[in-house]
Formats: C-alpha cells, sequence, structure tokens
C-alpha cells in the first residue's frame, strides 16, 4: 500500500475548511500550520484571477526529512505515510532545514518538529484525513497509488499529462500530486512574495516559537 | 530567471503563512566555528611534530588542551541548539544511521576520547612517545569530524547553495585557517622563523582557496540553480552583502595581505593581526553562509 494525495486546483476555491478541519483535529497550536491555503494573484486589471493552492507535507519516498533525522522520529510506516515520533524527536531541527516544501516546524507547545501525517491516526481506523472530510467540492483525493481502482489512481490516469508535483527536480518523489497546477501556485520563486500586509493579515515572521 | 518569471507571470502571494525565520542562526555559527579551531588545530599540530619535532615539542600539551576546550564549546552550542537538549542522547540510543548529525555526533564523541588519552598522555604519564601515537588516529579522524557539517547541509535538500565538494573543501580550508591562526596566537615568539613562515603560509594559502571557492560561487553559482540565484541576492545588494563582505576582507583578503606583508617584513606582529582578523572574518563569513538559504520561502 502506497497512500496518496491528489488536490484538483480546478476545483479548489480557497474556503480553508480544510486548514481549519486540519487545526481542529491535529490540535495545531497558533501560528503554525500542517496545511495551509496559499492565495496567488495573478495578471494585471483587468485579466486577473486568484489561485488557490493547499500544501501540506508530500509524504515523498526519498524524504530529505527522513534521511536527515538523527533518531528516525520522522518514519515511515507500511502504508507509505511519513509519520513522526514526537516523543523521540530531539528538535534539532535538520528536518526543518532539509524539506524542500517548507512543510516542517517546531511545535511552540512541545518544542519538537511537527508536520502533516495525512492523519495517520485517522487512517488506521480507516476513516479519511480530516481536510478530505472537510471539503465541500472534493478537491482532495486521497488514496492507495499502488491499488489502480482507488479513487486516487484513476484520477491520476483521467487526468494524465496535467498531473504535476511540486519542486520534481529535488528527487524527492512525492506522493502528493496536483491536477490543473501551473508555475504560479507550485513553485514560490515564480510569484512575488511580499513582507507585510497580507490580506487578513500584519504578521511578517513565522515566530519559531523556540527558546532562542 | 526569478525576476523574467515574476514580470511573465505578474503573479503575487496576497495570503499565505508568515515567512519562516531563521531556523539555525549563531548558535550553530558558534557550532561550526568553534570546531573548525578544534580539529584545525590538530592539523596543524601533527604538520608541526612531524617537520619540527625538534623545536616544537612544547605545543603538545597547549594544542591538546586548546583542541578539547574548542571541541567542548563546539558540543556545546550543539546541545544548546536543539529545542528538547535533554534528549541529546538519543542520538545515542536511537540512532539513525543515514544521518550526518548522528555519524557527527559519534565521530566527535570519538575525537573527545582521543582528546582525553592525548592530554592523559602528556600531562599525567608525560609519555611523548603514547600522545604522538594518538596524535596521529586523531589527526585521521579530524578529517571526517570536520567534513560531517558539511555532509548535513548538503542533507538539507532544500538549501541549493549548499553542495557537498564545496562546502567539504570549505570545512577542510576553514580548519586550516583556523588553526594556523590559533596556532600563531598560541606560539608567541617561541616558534623559529622558518615555522612562523609555515603557519603565514598555511594561513595565507587558505585564505586564497576558501576566497576562491567564495567568488567562484558568487559569480557562478546562479547559473545553475534558480534558487541559487535567489539566494545569492542577500548578498548581491541585498540585506547581508555589508555582513558578507566584512567577512570575506576580513577572514581572507586582509590576512592574505598581512601574510604577504609579515613575511616581507619578517614581522610577526603582522601575522598575528592576520590571525586575529582570520579568526573573526571566519565566524562572520560562516554566519552570512548559514542563513542566506534559510531566508528563502520554500512554499
Amino acid at each position: 500500500m502506497q497512500l496518496g494525495f491528489l488536490v484538483d486546483l480546478h476545483l479548489c476555491m480557497g474556503c480553508k475548511g480544510c486548514e481549519i478541519a486540519c487545526k481542529v483535529e491535529n490540535e495545531v497550536p497558533l501560528s503554525t500550520w500542517r496545511l495551509r491555503v496559499k492565495y496567488v494573484d495573478v495578471g494585471s486589471f483587468p485579466e486577473t484571477k486568484r489561485t488557490f493552492t493547499p500544501l501540506r507535507c508530500n509524504h515523498c519516498a526519498n524524504a530529505p526529512c527522513e534521511r536527515i533525522c538523527p533518531v528516525s522520529a520522522l518514519h515511515y510506516i507500511e502504508n507509505g505515510i511519513v509519520n513522526i515520533d514526537k516523543e523521540r524527536c530531539i528538535g534539532c531541527a535538520g528536518c526543518v532545514m532539509a524539506c524542500p516544501y517548507g512543510a516542517i516546524y517546531i511545535d511552540p507547545q512541545t518544542q519538537t518538529a511537527d508536520k502533516c501525517t495525512y492523519c495517520a491516526h485517522r487512517v488506521a481506523s480507516a476513516m479519511m484525513p480530516a481536510c478530505v472530510v472537510a471539503c465541500p467540492v472534493e478537491a482532495n483525493i486521497f488514496g492507495d497509488l499502488d491499488d489502480p481502482m482507488s479513487n486516487i489512481s484513476k484520477y491520476i490516469q483521467e487526468h494524465e499529462g496535467n498531473v504535476q508535483v511540486r519542486k520534481p527536480e529535488k528527487g524527492t518523489d512525492p506522493h502528493h500530486f496536483y491536477v490543473g497546477g501551473g508555475n504560479v501556485q507550485l513553485n514560490p520563486l515564480a510569484s512575488f512574495r511580499g513582507e507585510g500586509h497580507n490580506l487578513f493579515n500584519k504578521l511578517t515572521h513565522l515566530p519559531l516559537g523556540g527558546h532562542h | 530567471m526569478v525576476h523574467e518569471t515574476l514580470a511573465a507571470t505578474n503573479a503575487i502571494v496576497t495570503l499565505d503563512v508568515p515567512l519562516p525565520g531563521i531556523v539555525w542562526g549563531w548558535i550553530i555559527t558558534m557550532n561550526m566555528w568553534a570546531k573548525s579551531i578544534g580539529t584545525g588545530i590538530i592539523f596543524l599540530t601533527f604538520f608541526l611534530l612531524k617537520k619540527y619535532p625538534e623545536q616544537t615539542g612544547f605545543i603538545r600539551f597547549p594544542s591538546a588542551a586548546v583542541s578539547f576546550v574548542f571541541i567542548q564549546i563546539f558540543l556545546l552550542f550543539t546541545v544548546v541548539d536543539l529545542h528538547q537538549m535533554f534528549r541529546f542522547w538519543h542520538i545515542f540510543a536511537h540512532p539513525h544511521l543515514t544521518s550526518a548529525i548522528t555519524i557527527g555526533a559519534w565521530m566527535a564523541t570519538a575525537f573527545v576520547g582521543l582528546l582525553i588519552g592525548m592530554l592523559y598522555a602528556i600531562y599525567m604519564k608525560k609519555d611523548v612517545a603514547m600522545y604522538d601515537k594518538l596524535l596521529g588516529w586523531t589527526t585521521l579522524l579530524a578529517i571526517p569530524v570536520t567534513l560531517y557539517t558539511a555532509g548535513l547541509m548538503a542533507e538539507a535538500t532544500a538549501r541549493e547553495l549548499w553542495q557537498m565538494p564545496t562546502e567539504s573543501a570549505q570545512m577542510i580550508l576553514a580548519a586550516l585557517l583556523a588553526g594556523s591562526a590559533t596556532m600563531i596566537l598560541m606560539g608567541g615568539n617561541k616558534f623559529s622563523d622558518p615555522i612562523k613562515k609555515d603557519l603565514g603560509l598555511v594561513l595565507g594559502f587558505s585564505a586564497f582557496a576558501a576566497f576562491i571557492l567564495y567568488m567562484s560561487e558568487y559569480i557562478f553559482g546562479g547559473m545553475k540553480s534558480e534558487e541559487v540565484i535567489a539566494t545569492l541576492a542577500f548578498v548581491k545588494g541585498g540585506e547581508y552583502t555589508a555582513m558578507f563582505w566584512i567577512g570575506q576582507v576580513m577572514a581572507f583578503l586582509a590576512p592574505m595581505a598581512l601574510v604577504c606583508l609579515s613575511l616581507k617584513n619578517q614581522s610577526y606582529y603582522l601575522l598575528k593581526i592576520a590571525a586575529v582578523s582570520a579568526l573573526i572574518g571566519l565566524w562572520v563569513s560562516k554566519h552570512v553562509w548559514l542563513v542566506i538559504p534559510q531566508l528563502l520561502n520554500m512554499s
């Protein structure tokens, strides 16, 4: 079994329901995110559009975070999920430095690394991840990539040629796919990212939550 | 090119989480800097004892002691940087052998053991032969202890600027630079002129080679990767430009010039100024190179 995720960006409307569901399900502290939706505005008035891109851990087959972790706190479980053992983590932040997707953060409450686990605890009880359940338009598709009859496998087959992953040049072999994504959504260097005012906040830097 | 892409897409992020802060900051810089001194002094001790065995016997104890102190500083800052520092023993109890952190921690522990052995041999037993035998093994181990940080940086897949071949060369050169500088300051006027000249040459050539590597990255690094262009922008007119050049001048350019002048004028005083400048500049250079890749938004 190899669990994977696919987000159809044609369907996502940026409601952030997945983000909130993830926060509630996993008790993600303030100022940190396991999953978030990024808004990017493209074009010049009046030819403009807004894109929405949910971003989470890619659960790579060749995960740099798993490789660099000195104590195997980040580890694979048999269904392909890259899970984290917070009791074992020493908080060296090597994984934060290694992840090319910026998906790992130091939890300010536990002082350990944390990230999306595809809701491994729910999956173990045969439930879907919280974000999948919350999505009102079924833009999040989750399932077994090894099973050709699973929804995600069929979706990938149907959209062959229009399925992307983030930063394929890194060789991480992500198990998180996008349909309908472009350079602007998937490449952080393709859009201007200014500090200061965003739509709903004035935060400029993510506090590390640590003591230094 | 980043700017061409932006012009082509005219895209702007209008809502996202805040930019990430610096994860590995000055504590890790201290870690690398102290390790360069701790291992570098061993390289230079080995070299001097082989080349000038009659004149340099007095450095056996002080060099082992200085190396021990700086390796302890390195280990202290390594542990202090952990968000769960009291779990550092997990590295030994739950080791993950693909991690450069694990391998480095084990090697550094063995290195400390050898240094204790050297100190015991020379201070307690007054056994020069035992000291010299241990020094050979310690020098050998100092090479991977120096290099493992380069391996760790290479494993940080997200940071395109850090490539193993360049970083490993930089680590060895930093050790030679820091080792020779420390030896110059430590030796006082007890060294003969040929030894001073050799130390000056090691300092000057390691500064020269390290500067070439930095400039190669600075000029050509961006030609292979969009991320490196964006990273180097922080030292090409960006917020770390002044700090970068202060580091380059103090660590490499000034020591090179001062070494030349000291060799020409037979001035050990200038060599000491070069050593102090190199040690300060090395910290600054390493800090800039450590921090700038972390300023990029990964997502």
